[in-house]
């Protein structure tokens, strides 16, 4: 009930409004400057028709070796992959180094050095090791996915609140008690926060990796788009990608309010 | 204080986990000595001598490189595929006198930080702002936020196949990319900044009868500063990385370019001196403005104490 009465609120509320006929006015400028008058040429910027055009080309006959799904299928999948595997390494790892001095001190100047290095500079060296299959990306995100997850989690166990550890402390919490119940609720935010980060670096490398060299994908897409100065499919290709990653980003969204209910909804 | 929910999110985001561990680092160890000394046990047990703390550091070090040195001199992994640590210093060395495909590893260097420095500045110099604005003028902001929402979900490095067809293979391709990885951080954050002004700062200002300039110089942009240089240290980050990426692909010298040359002639030590460089680099910049933001936030703190 509570949640139909807000939905109804911010359908009419002014920004809600304003965003909708902004985004009308810019679609309508953009069809005026390229399809209506041709102010821009197409080869240089196509016309929102051209782009439905290319949508439905790559959707019912395929393009650059596959239908528009194929290619969402193994770009979701490859991201999946990196990402599932750096959460699943990456965060125990943090939760370790934050509640362990020892732990911090071992690992902590190892990722001190490694950390300015960005994940798009490990993609020849992916490459050099494993040649241009999904391996390589798969690695590349992984490491691009890791990072965050790590030092967010390690963050977060340090963001506990010590009135809380101390609270714990005197009620004689076993070890498996206190993380069970103090630790990985209270650095859930801050995990949350680098998991988001974390998936939003493992599409940006994703992108590049598939740019570079792949035999289908978004990024396969894209490049098969600029050889054949198609700039219509581009369009279509990062559009594609947007709506991929932004849907990711919403679910993860949902998985964190269902893991936190004690926290008010925003 | 309430900001719009999508920013706000983004906002949420940029906490730099870093600078909570540093800030915590000392506080931990205080509180671990302060139960210490209540208990003897603990002494012994709960607390790590600092000593102990830096061998295991090291350790830590030494096991990374050990693993690496000990993995190539074994051969487990052929000397072209991994060198060892040793070979990668040698040949880092050897690139700074003798010119990789056309250039030494500093000419590729300088030409990336000139590419680098052009997309950032102009990212900054009109982020900035516009994030500001936005904060300030409601009706800005409903304009122009669906917008920014729409493209900011982009991937920087996806702008490449326009990068080439708009720019070919001038200077123009990698400024882009780095342009679109640098803005939004910029953009958001000068935003955030502008909205967390104090209101009763600006009631006062504008009950003590201040000009609207006045208002901005002496109250609005003191007030964002801090939020705004930290915008622009995750810019800077960002934007570094779209470098990389945009020379991977497009561009004929640079430290991208170098990585992409050595990893076609299956020349490793080549690629890991390169990914060295950029990672040196990266430090410092991130370094440099790290500074700026602590001398930036040099007020708030004293005033919080």
């Amino acid at each position: 009930m509570h949640l139909v009465m807000r939905s109804a609120r911010s359908v009419v509320s002014p920004r809600l409004g304003c965003s909708i006929v902004t985004l009308a006015t810019v679609l309508l400028l953009w069809y005026a400057v390229t399809g209506l008058t041709g102010m821009v040429s197409a080869a240089r910027l196509p016309s929102p028709l051209d782009v439905w055009q290319a949508l439905v080309q790559v959707t019912v006959e395929g393009y650059a070796d596959g239908r528009l799904d194929q290619h969402i299928v193994q770009s979701v999948k490859l991201v999946l992959y990196g990402f599932l595997t750096a959460t699943v390494s990456g965060v125990p790892l943090g939760l370790w180094m934050g509640q362990s001095r020892r732990a911090q001190a071992f690992l902590n100047p190892i990722f001190i050095m490694l950390r300015p290095i960005p994940p798009l500079a490990w993609i020849p060296l992916a490459i050099v090791w494993l040649g241009l299959g999904d391996a390589a990306k798969v690695m590349v995100i992984w490491f691009a996915a890791f990072v965050p997850s790590v030092i967010n989690s390690f963050a977060g166990v340090r963001n506990l609140d010590p009135s809380l550890i101390e609270a714990a402390e005197m009620l004689g919490l076993r070890r498996s008690q206190f993380v069970r119940e103090v630790m990985i609720p209270g650095a859930l935010p801050m995990i949350f926060t680098g998991l988001r980060l974390s998936l939003q670096a493992s599409w940006t490398t994703l992108v590049a990796g598939e740019l570079i060299g792949a035999v289908r994908g978004l990024g396969h897409l894209l490049t098969q788009g600029s050889l054949d100065i198609f700039p219509a499919m581009i369009v279509v290709a990062m559009l594609t990608v947007a709506l991929c990653g932004w849907l990711m980003t919403v679910l993860l969204g949902l998985i964190e309010r269902r893991s936190m209910p004690w926290r008010p909804s925003r | 204080m309430k900001l719009p929910m999508k920013l706000h999110h983004i906002a949420r985001s940029e906490m730099d986990p870093v600078s909570i561990v540093r800030q915590t680092d000392a506080a931990h160890a205080a509180h671990r000595r302060r139960l210490a000394r209540k208990s003897a046990s603990e002494a012994r047990g709960g607390v790590t001598r600092r000593s102990t703390l830096w061998a295991l550091s090291a350790a830590g070090l030494i096991t990374f490189f050990g693993i690496w040195w000990l993995a190539a001199a074994a051969q487990l992994i052929p000397a072209m595929f991994l060198p060892t640590p040793l070979a990668v210093a040698q040949r880092f060395v050897d690139l700074l006198t003798h010119p990789f495909v056309g250039f030494t590893l500093e000419q590729h260097l300088w030409s990336s930080l000139q590419r680098y420095l052009m997309g950032v500045l102009l990212a900054m110099a009109v982020g900035v702002p516009l994030g500001l604005m936005m904060g300030w003028f409601r009706w800005l902001d409903y304009i122009v936020s669906p917008l920014f929402e729409t493209l900011r979900f982009i991937a920087p490095i996806a702008w490449v196949p326009f990068a080439a067809l708009w720019f070919g293979t001038s200077v123009g391709g990698p400024v882009l990319i780095i342009f679109a990885g640098a803005f939004p951080p910029c953009v958001v954050n000068a935003y955030r900044g502008a909205k967390q002004v104090d209101e009763r700062l600006l009631e006062a200002a504008r009950m003590l009868g201040l000009s609207n300039r006045m208002i901005v110089c002496e109250v609005l942009l003191p007030g964002a500063l801090p939020a705004v240089v930290a915008g622009l240290r995750v810019a800077a980050g960002l934007g570094w990385m779209s470098l990389v990426g945009a020379e991977l692909i497009v561009a004929s010298s640079g430290i991208g370019y170098m990585m992409v040359k050595g990893q076609a002639a299956v020349d490793t030590a080549t690629v890991m001196s390169a990914m060295i460089a950029i990672g040196m680099v990266g430090a410092v910049i991130d370094l440099l403005l790290g500074r700026t933001e602590a001398f930036a936030m040099r007020h708030r703190r004293r005033a919080r104490q």
